[in-house]
Parts: C-alpha cells; structure tokens; sequence
C-alpha cells in the first residue's frame, strides 16, 4: 500500500519535538512520525527492556463513548453503555470494574476482525475509553456511531496527545511526575491532574513491560513530553523500536497479524472472547468462532525462531519437506534475543512449541522452529492484592 | 588506487584488476543498524547493476548492487559473526566482496568522491 508523500500528512502535537531531536520522519497511518531518532532501533528497543522509553502514538484513535441521557444509578448506565457497544465486539464490557480496561476485537459478521482495540469503564457510569488504531479510527468510529445511535456520543480525542511510557523504570519515572497515577494495576485507567493538565492515564502498553499511555491536551503535549524526557532514564522511541518491542512481546499489528478474514482464535487471542459472550454466542461471527474454538480451524499464528536472515512479512513458511504450509505476517530481528523472529500462519497441526518448520527468503529455505509467545516474557506490573 | 562509488551507494576501491565493494558511511547511516548480510558465493559471476549482496537492518532488507561486472573472488567472513562492521567501518573492515572486474572501461562510468558528494547533500 503506497503511503502519500510527507506533505500529505497529519502532524501530531509532537511533530516539532521529533524534527528537533533529529527523528527519522516517516509516514505511517497517515501520520508524519519518527521511524526512529539518531541513535538507532537497536539502542532505542534495548534502552526500553532497561530502563523507560517515550512513544509519540498520537496518530492512534482514543475516544470516549457516552450514553446521551445517563441515569444517576452508575451500575445501570454501564449496563446501558455496555448493551450498545457488545453487539460489535467478543469481550465481556458489561462486567469490567469502574477504571478496568479490557483488550477486545472488533468483529465483521463473518467473525474476521474489523479492528483490535483497547475499552475501558470509566469511574462515573455510562462513559466508555476506547482506544482503536490509527489507519482503521476513521472506520471503526464510524461504525461504533451508527451502531449506537442516538442513545451515545461518541466523542473523539485523536486531537490530543497520547504517549506511551514503557519499561520496567516507567514507574520511578511517573512517581517521580505523577504519583497517584502508580496506584493504577495493570489494565486500569483514570483521570488525574498533571500541575493542574487534566490527563487520562491508562496502565498498559504495547511493549510487554510495565508502563502508562497518558492521553493528554495537544496544547500540553509539548511540556509534557519535555518533562517525561527531563528524567534521564527517559529516552524519545520511534515507531521501529515499537515494532521490534510488540513483536518480541508476541503481540500482534493490525494489518499485517490480524485483518477482516482472521478470527480471534486463528489469531491465539482466544482469551479476548470472553467467557459471557461464549456462552451466550451473541458476538459477530460467534458460529464460526465456537466452532474454530473447538478444533475447526485451517491456520492459526504462531512465533517461529528464524535461524539465519531475518523473514519478513510475506515470506513462506515450509514444512520439513518443503511443502508450503503458511505465511509469515509480522518479521524482522529481536534486538533482546539476538536473533530473528517472526507471527506467521500454519495448519493448527503444525503449532506445537519445537517442530521444525522452515521459511523462504530470496528463494532460499531456512530453519525455523515453532517457540512459544511471547518471545521475551511480558513484565506487566501485577498488583499485589 | 581509485575509490568510486554508484548513485545506489556502493564504493568499489580499485585495486589494479581487482575492486573492493563495500557501502558509504551514508549509507550504513540510512540503514541503521545492520543485523544481518548475505553475501555472493565466491567463483559467482556478477553484472553490473546485478543483485550482488543483500544487508538487513531491523526494519528491512536492502540490496547491494554489484557496482560493474566481473567475478567474486572472496566475501568478508567476518561480517557472518559480526554484521555491525558496516556500521561501525563501512570502509574498512565492513567491506563486503572482492571482484575481478571484466571491463576496466566500466570504471570510468562511476561516480567519483565529488560526484557521490552531491548526490548525498
């Protein structure tokens, strides 16, 4: 897909800061952002694994979703929010907690995937966050508006600034700025005063470790971002090292690892079709999906361990006599593991962690093996309860 | 002793017959950091303009272009283990083959430093 040229491109808030600190400007999702800054993808991804890395991801799609006529009873207006946002989704939206966010897909009738995206219940009943992806917000807030009428607003907040502070020092950095955001867990969300900035900080990430995306006021983005960066074990992140950080953390990148003919299940994002909605079927596509849930499926991903030259998106995967059995959908070098890794899609015969597969690169078959994921274990902070 | 170089930023060191191909500091710099490369087998016999070696990065695969025709007469082992030397001395140690180049003439049709210079301005 031909990305326009540089002048055709939304700048985020953050545009001047990634020209002045040398970024590698690219365009992505329709967006003008740094691939990476001076010192490279490798130093940047390893500097996230140690200490704490800043992400622009303003180009992403956060929004609010509110009933138009909310009740004083918080429980029954989350219930209410709830019934018009599940019919297009497999997670269970009704029974998150006030400040909980839950991972979720975004189903077509045919249970492909429309989109993957972040929803959260926010304290005050009958608001929903939702966080979809850049190149597929236009669409997916489209279709979350129809489908709910004129019984919620969906207010968009892609005019602000969103960025994402990840690994394992993430914590030290936000309790130094602030630190009544560190009494979020993992997967919680709210709304907190940042010298007097109303922000909304949610606990999670796209990195497997520890971290905060911080949805902040585009005319506060600048100062926030300078004082993130003030912190010496902050450094800025580009969308390479986001890359290479989702993709040892195994997770997928809509687009290339999931699309609208890819089902959860033959994604391995069994977990995200909640247990509610399995047993009352009544999520797009829920036929197929239960069926394919039961052992009716063609393909599934899987993390292959690529020995040799790295095998990008679109190479073949190879059984051990040569045969093509699947495509590889997300490729590339790990800079924590040293070696090359890849998501790709193979008969579900074929996924059990050490069988001996092979991929084509420039025509010529190389060793991979079939390793569990993620390829480097997730660090996501876990409170204590 | 010459060193010229191609619009796609290879350098070829002439060394009387032989040439040594390699790519600029720009570009191991447009690059980034190079994690893999793939080198033509010695004896293999190359044109110019032909796919000679291929350089990952994190991000990519690039090409390296065989700068004039003529045939592998040894590749860098080193870059095996230690891909980075492009990176860290594309000049020297981060050379990529040697070729015993078939036309001399073809020699004259590269860039020469100046020219390459203002290509990368």
């Amino acid at each position: 897909m031909a990305e326009p040229s540089t002048e055709d491109l939304k700048q985020t808030p953050l545009y001047e800061r990634h020209v002045s600190a040398g970024g590698r400007i690219v365009p992505f999702g329709g967006y003008a952002l740094p691939l990476q800054y001076p010192t490279g993808i490798m130093t940047e991804h390893k500097w996230t694994r140690d200490h704490a890395g800043l992400f622009d991801v303003s180009h992403m799609g956060p929004s609010f979703l509110t009933l138009s006529a909310p009740t004083s009873d918080t429980a029954a207006d989350h219930a209410a929010i709830s019934a018009l946002i599940e019919p297009l989704v497999c997670g269970d939206i009704a029974g998150l907690k006030p400040g909980q966010l839950r991972y979720t897909l975004l189903l077509n009738d045919k249970g492909g995937t429309v989109d993957d995206l972040m929803i959260g219940r926010a304290t005050e009943g009958g608001t929903l966050y939702v966080i979809v992806n850049a190149g597929t917000k236009d669409g997916d807030f489209a279709l979350i508006a129809k489908t709910v009428g004129d019984k919620a607003m969906l207010h968009r907040a892609d005019d602000r600034a969103l960025l994402a502070l990840q690994g394992p020092e993430a914590v030290n950095v936000m309790a130094a700025l602030m630190p009544e955001a560190t009494d979020l867990g993992f997967m919680q969300f709210g709304d907190f005063d940042c010298n007097g900035v109303p922000v909304t900080i949610a606990r999670c990430g796209y990195t497997g470790e520890d971290g905060f995306e911080i949805l902040a006021p585009a005319s506060s983005a600048s100062a926030l971002w300078d004082a993130l960066l003030a912190d010496p074990r902050v450094k800025p992140m580009g969308l390479g090292a986001r890359d290479s950080l989702r993709l040892e953390a195994g997770l997928p990148l809509y687009g290339h690892d999931l699309d609208e003919t890819i089902s959860p299940i033959e994604a391995d994002l069994g977990f995200a079709v909640s247990k509610r909605r399995r047993e009352a079927a009544d999520f797009p596509g829920a036929e197929r999906i239960l069926a394919e849930r039961e052992g009716q499926l063609t393909r599934k991903r899987v993390g292959l361990l690529v020995e040799g030259a790295p095998a990008r998106e679109g190479a073949e995967i190879l059984d051990a006599s040569g045969a093509v059995v699947g495509v590889v959908t997300s490729g590339g070098f790990a800079p924590s593991l040293g070696k090359a890794i890849a998501l790709g899609f193979v008969p579900p015969a074929l996924t059990t962690p050490g069988t001996k597969l092979q991929v084509s690169v420039r025509d010529r078959a190389q060793p991979a093996e079939v390793v569990p994921t993620p390829f480097v274990p997730h660090r996501y902070f876990r409170k204590a309860i | 002793m010459t060193t010229k170089f191609t619009p796609d930023h290879e350098y070829i060191r002439v060394e009387g017959s032989t040439g040594i191909v390699g790519i600029t500091p720009y570009a191991q710099e447009q690059l980034g950091d190079i994690v893999f490369v793939e080198l033509p087998a010695v004896g293999k016999v190359l044109k110019k303009g032909e796919e000679a070696a291929v350089v990952e990065s994190v991000k990519a695969a690039s090409e390296i272009y065989a700068p004039v025709t003529g045939t592998v007469i040894e590749v860098n082992g080193m870059l095996t283990n230690e891909p980075g030397l492009v990176n860290t001395d594309p000049e020297n140690a981060g050379w990529m083959f040697k070729i015993e180049i078939a036309d001399a003439s073809e020699i004259d049709t590269l860039l020469d430093a100046d020219g390459y210079a203002e290509l990368t301005l």
